[in-house]
């Protein structure tokens, strides 16, 4: 249990404690995991969860009449209300299950499409989108002969808002941006994007994969109209993701996959569908993952995400002090708000090299392009090495990285 | 020397390095770097290999009935397993390479460059040496 009394270092030993990946050994190595932003470790009390309910509580949902079956709907169910609490949700029709973010932004953007898309309709984007963020609304605007629109990132690796009202036209239909940057960082001011598209009613989706694990969004301050996540991102398990749909705009989409479950009564001349979120959860669910990922969350909660937020500020701006210093590394963006990610490359060295001498050393980064290619083309770049942070790593593994990068260094030179 | 041979001398070479990742890496890097220079005009874009992450450029010719290979990478590690690859593949006949098993670079333990995870270009530069010497085959 975790108290006011204990020290950080008490702290920090204890929340490790509940992760057991990170006392594996790699390469005859503790583990050092920083590619949390790829997928974070799972609490002890998530795969208990996941575990708990295939072993005693594993039933189908929704339709049975049966104890177990019932059980396993109030689970699914109250998952699905720890996750509406969190985001500030008003109600639970507003948190649809998806598979995770990349599920959601293209159930959005088919859906979209279906709106009265008409040929010479925009889309806009960033151009630090994750592939994921940019595809769907290509596809979409390859289909329908849209356009796709993109706001510019400045050199600090910021959004360059300052073309925004000319960008939002009258024929934009929808705007799509990231809230953090998987490969810089960068904190967004989305807030403001979305009250300039808002003052012209154009709706706008907040690509949340990377900003939920590091802090407390509250959607209805936002005002975002969808906001996505992954839940394996945010300690949870892998498959299981939550599209947002503010209330008002629920009743506006048009039906996405059907089948089992989003239907009131079916014939085959007429369906009468179901309300969200069974209109849009067509089939069985990933019900074990919704209850994995509330148990994540609610995990964070028993710690406070003020806490979170401040053991991980804290290791953010070591890290960066600490990299800074080593010579001949550039670090990639200087967003004045960052979280989570630190992109950076060695001076004449290729980060798969570099990202494959830290494996030796048992520490774990990305290295490529972090599926936001246009991102690094703007910066000139085919890859980098990518940290990622989380409240779970120490002061002493970052210092582990420093110097196994100054030995990459020195083997690559 | 046959593949085989040449196969048990780089074994053998690597042995020395025992548990000593470091060592044997540094060894590798200098194989890469000792890689007779591929001229710049063969770095077109018809002879990269795609990969994920590194790219690697690959020429293949055919003099005498033997293959002949020259390569290059713009990453230090996947540039002396190339190295690895020419030293054990070239001057030797299309057969030969074709139908080389190639246990080597999982005995010198650096399989996990040549693993389809990896997403590294490396398998597809396997495949396409030998590709390249069964169409040199068919036109000599």
């Amino acid at each position: 249990m975790i108290t006011d009394q204990n020290t950080p270092a008490q702290k920090l030993e204890k929340i490790r404690s509940d992760f057991p990946a990170l006392s594996v050994k790699v390469n005859g190595k503790p583990l050092v995991y920083f590619d949390s932003g790829a997928t974070a470790q799972k609490p002890r009390p998530v795969i208990e969860a996941i575990t708990d309910f295939y072993a005693s509580k594993n039933a189908n949902i929704h339709r049975g009449v049966h104890t177990l079956s019932q059980e396993a709907t109030t689970l699914y169910e109250n998952a699905r209300a720890v996750i509406m609490q969190h985001l500030n949700a008003a109600q639970p029709e507003e948190i649809i299950f998806t598979a995770g973010t990349t599920a959601a932004i293209n159930m959005v953007a088919s859906c979209i499409g279906k709106m009265n898309f008409e040929p010479g309709d925009e889309v806009l984007v960033s151009e630090m989108e994750h592939h994921s963020n940019i595809l769907p609304w290509q596809l979409l605007c390859e289909e329908k002969k849209g356009k796709l629109r993109v706001i510019p990132v400045t050199a600090n690796g910021e959004l360059d808002l300052s073309e925004l009202d000319n960008l939002l036209g009258p024929k934009t239909r929808i705007v799509s941006v990231v809230h953090v940057s998987n490969t810089l960082g960068t904190l967004n001011p989305v807030e403001k994007i979305i009250s300039a598209a808002h003052k012209k009613n154009i709706p706008v989706l907040i690509d949340g994969a990377q900003a939920i694990p590091h802090m407390k969004v509250d959607v209805k301050k936002l005002g975002a109209d969808f906001y996505c996540f992954s839940g394996h991102k945010v300690y949870g398990p892998t498959g299981i993701g939550v599209l947002y749909i503010d209330g008002k705009m629920i009743e506006k989409i048009p039906n996405y996959q059907v089948g089992g479950g989003t239907i009131k009564t079916v014939s085959f001349e007429k369906t009468d569908y179901a309300e969200s979120p069974l209109r849009f959860e067509a089939g069985t669910p990933n019900i074990s993952g919704a209850i994995g990922l509330a148990e994540a969350i609610s995990y964070i909660n028993d710690i406070g995400w003020d806490t979170l937020e401040e053991m991980e500020s804290g290791l953010m701006t070591y890290a960066l002090h600490r990299l800074d210093r080593i010579e001949g590394l550039e670090i990639f963006g200087s967003p004045k708000n960052r979280a989570g990610v630190i992109s950076f490359n060695l001076k004449n060295a290729h980060p798969y090299d570099v990202g494959m001498i830290l494996d030796k050393q048992g520490i774990a980064v990305r290295t490529g392009h972090h599926c936001t290619q246009p991102l690094l083309s703007k910066f000139g770049l085919s890859g980098t090495v990518r940290v990622s942070l989380s409240f779970y790593n120490t002061p002493g593994e970052i210092d582990l990285l420093i110097s196994g990068l100054e030995k990459a260094k020195k083997m690559l030179e | 020397m046959s593949i085989p041979e040449k196969e048990k001398e780089i074994i053998e070479e690597f042995s020395f390095f025992g548990d000593d990742w470091e060592s044997k890496y540094e060894h590798l890097i200098g194989l890469g770097k000792s890689l007779p220079e591929l001229n710049p005009r063969l770095k077109t874009d018809d002879k990269l290999i795609k990969g994920c992450q590194s790219r690697v450029w690959l020429h293949s010719e055919i003099t005498g009935g033997k293959v002949k290979y020259a390569a290059d990478s713009d990453a230090a590690i996947p540039k002396g397993i190339v190295a690895l690859m020419i030293r054990v593949l070239s001057d030797q006949s299309p057969d030969e390479i074709v139908n080389a098993p190639l246990h080597f670079i999982d005995q010198i333990g650096l399989k996990e460059h040549l693993s389809p995870t990896r997403a590294n270009g490396l398998v597809s530069m396997v495949k396409q040496m030998k590709l390249d010497a069964l169409a040199l085959k068919a036109i000599n």
